[in-house]
């Protein structure tokens, strides 16, 4: 294996490693978009398709995804922070006055957008697949005995801070799918000037559309569009 | 960008100046002031009258490159006011002009920024980097002798246009000065493209990418991020397009290109 190795290590490789990882990521992010989106079906429907979830093959679907995850973040941030490390030796000595014309703010914030979102996710998952924040709503079943996902995401929600974080990561987040969904092409060799304007509309718009997904059931939650059930 | 009106009003200047004995030397700006530059001047024909005014003291003059001064050899070099060759469109430094500057005005003049660039003295550096990225495939492997038929090998103009285009790299290094990242892979790239654009750079295409990649990381050069700096700041305008090329390139050869063995040479 040890071409792969020489390869992922490479400039270029590892540029490829960052897009891969990056997409694969992104992929996972417009599927749970949706899930989100179920809140919006009411309690049972949401409930439903958790449970559906939890126990797809036996809850064996769970762990691999949860693994692949796992090791697809792992990989891109080590990639990333990998990287970011090697430019900056790159330049031992900096300009006295340097100008970029080109570089965009959030090609420049890659790092820290990211790194924000990182936290935003340890902290996401302490609440939501742990049950470390608001324990009390964790283990709560519903009329039908399944975990009451729904009642935690409104009760969760419905918690200035916690919704307050969760706008703070989605505005981190925008601008690093906008800027990764666009490179990703040219990273892999892709780009090409027919495709240009779509891939620059295509990565923008998708990055929009999945912030607009995201912060929508919460918001719903806080101004009171979806509610506790008899409330 | 249009052409500033000339007046013939000469200049007064404030520039700063990176001066750095030698490699060892930390070096620093040094500011001096330059009284009536003409407008007709060079931005080089600038820093001729500098050193003739610092000769005339007994000083050193400032070190820089420079060669052909009509925009084609790439000696030039200079990072002026955070700019690689002062930022304008497909312009070099020795084509840079006084009349584009203003009375008073401060001007600051780095050498390349770059670990794999290291600075030789004042605003010189040494950019043979780029010559080991070129000695490790930035050529063919043809028969010599008899030179074959010039028709032989039909090479559509399309491909020729691009072929020339990515050739039109003068291996100056503003690429490397303007990437955030000190990157080199624009240079890279256009030599790879200037190649893998025509039918004589097909047969050794992946041995070739792999080499000439790994001559660029070996050399210290930082990654590309996707900012385009290197696109805006190359004065022959070579584009971003290249880049995409080899990243394409790189893949294929990585994953599917391997050194023919001894068994595998073909030989019955
Ligand atoms: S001196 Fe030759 S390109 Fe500027």
């Amino acid at each position: 294996m040890s071409w792969f190795v020489t390869y992922v290590r490479s400039s270029i490789g590892a540029k490829h490693v960052m897009a891969v990882t990056g997409l694969l990521l992104a992929l996972f992010a417009v599927a749970h978009m949706i899930g989100h989106l179920v809140m919006f079906g009411g309690r049972d429907a949401y409930n439903d398709y958790a449970h559906m979830l939890q126990n797809l093959g036996h809850g064996g679907v769970k762990w691999i995804v949860r693994g692949g995850l796992l090791a697809l973040v792992a990989v891109h941030i080590g990639a990333g922070i990998r990287l970011t490390s090697l430019n900056k030796a790159a330049r031992p000595v900096p300009y006295a006055v340097f100008r970029t014309v080109r570089t965009r703010p959030w090609a420049k914030t890659m790092v820290w957008t990211g790194l924000a979102v990182l936290a935003f996710i340890v902290y996401h998952l302490l609440h939501f697949t742990a049950g470390q924040i608001q324990p009390e709503y964790f283990h709560q079943l519903d009329p039908k005995g399944r975990y009451d996902a729904y009642v935690m995401f409104v009760r969760g929600f419905q918690n200035p801070a916690i919704l307050a974080s969760y706008l703070v990561a989605m505005v981190c987040l925008l601008p690093h799918l906008s800027h990764g969904l666009k490179s990703l092409f040219q990273s892999l060799g892709l780009q090409h000037p027919k495709y240009d304007g779509l891939i620059n509309k295509g990565g923008a718009g998708l990055a929009v559309i999945l912030f607009l997904g995201y912060i929508t059931p919460p918001l719903c939650v806080a101004l009171g569009v979806i509610k506790l059930p008899g409330a | 960008m249009s052409e500033p009106e000339s007046n013939d009003k000469p200049l007064n200047l404030t520039i700063y100046v990176w001066r750095q004995k030698d490699a060892k030397d930390a070096g620093g700006l040094v500011k001096y002031d330059l009284k009536g530059v003409s407008q007709h001047a060079s931005f080089l024909e600038m820093l001729d009258i500098l050193n003739e005014q610092l000769v005339g003291k007994g000083e050193e003059p400032v070190a820089f490159d420079h060669d052909c001064r009509e925009g084609i050899c790439g000696m030039c070099s200079l990072m002026i006011n955070g700019r690689p060759h002062g930022g304008f469109p497909a312009t070099t430094t020795c084509q840079v002009h006084m009349r584009h500057f203003k009375d008073g005005e401060t001007i600051y003049i780095e050498p390349w920024r770059a670990g794999a660039f290291p600075v030789v003295r004042d605003l010189v550096v040494d950019r043979a980097a780029f010559d080991k990225i070129t000695q490790a495939g930035g050529y063919i492997t043809a028969n010599c002798g008899s030179a074959q038929d010039a028709n032989a090998i039909l090479v559509p103009k399309d491909d020729a246009d691009r072929a020339m285009s990515a050739a039109a790299c003068i291996g100056c290094g503003a690429c490397v000065a303007a990437c955030p990242n000190s990157s080199a892979m624009l240079y890279t790239a256009a030599k790879l493209a200037h190649m893998h654009n025509l039918p004589q750079g097909q047969p050794e295409r992946m041995k070739r990418t792999l080499a000439m990649v790994d001559a660029m990381d070996a050399a210290g050069f930082g990654n590309c991020t996707n900012h385009y700096e290197c696109e805006a700041a190359c004065p022959k305008e070579i584009t971003r397009e290249v880049i995409a090329m080899m990243n394409r390139d790189y893949a294929k050869a990585a994953l599917s290109y391997r050194e023919p063995t001894a068994k595998s040479d073909g030989a019955g």
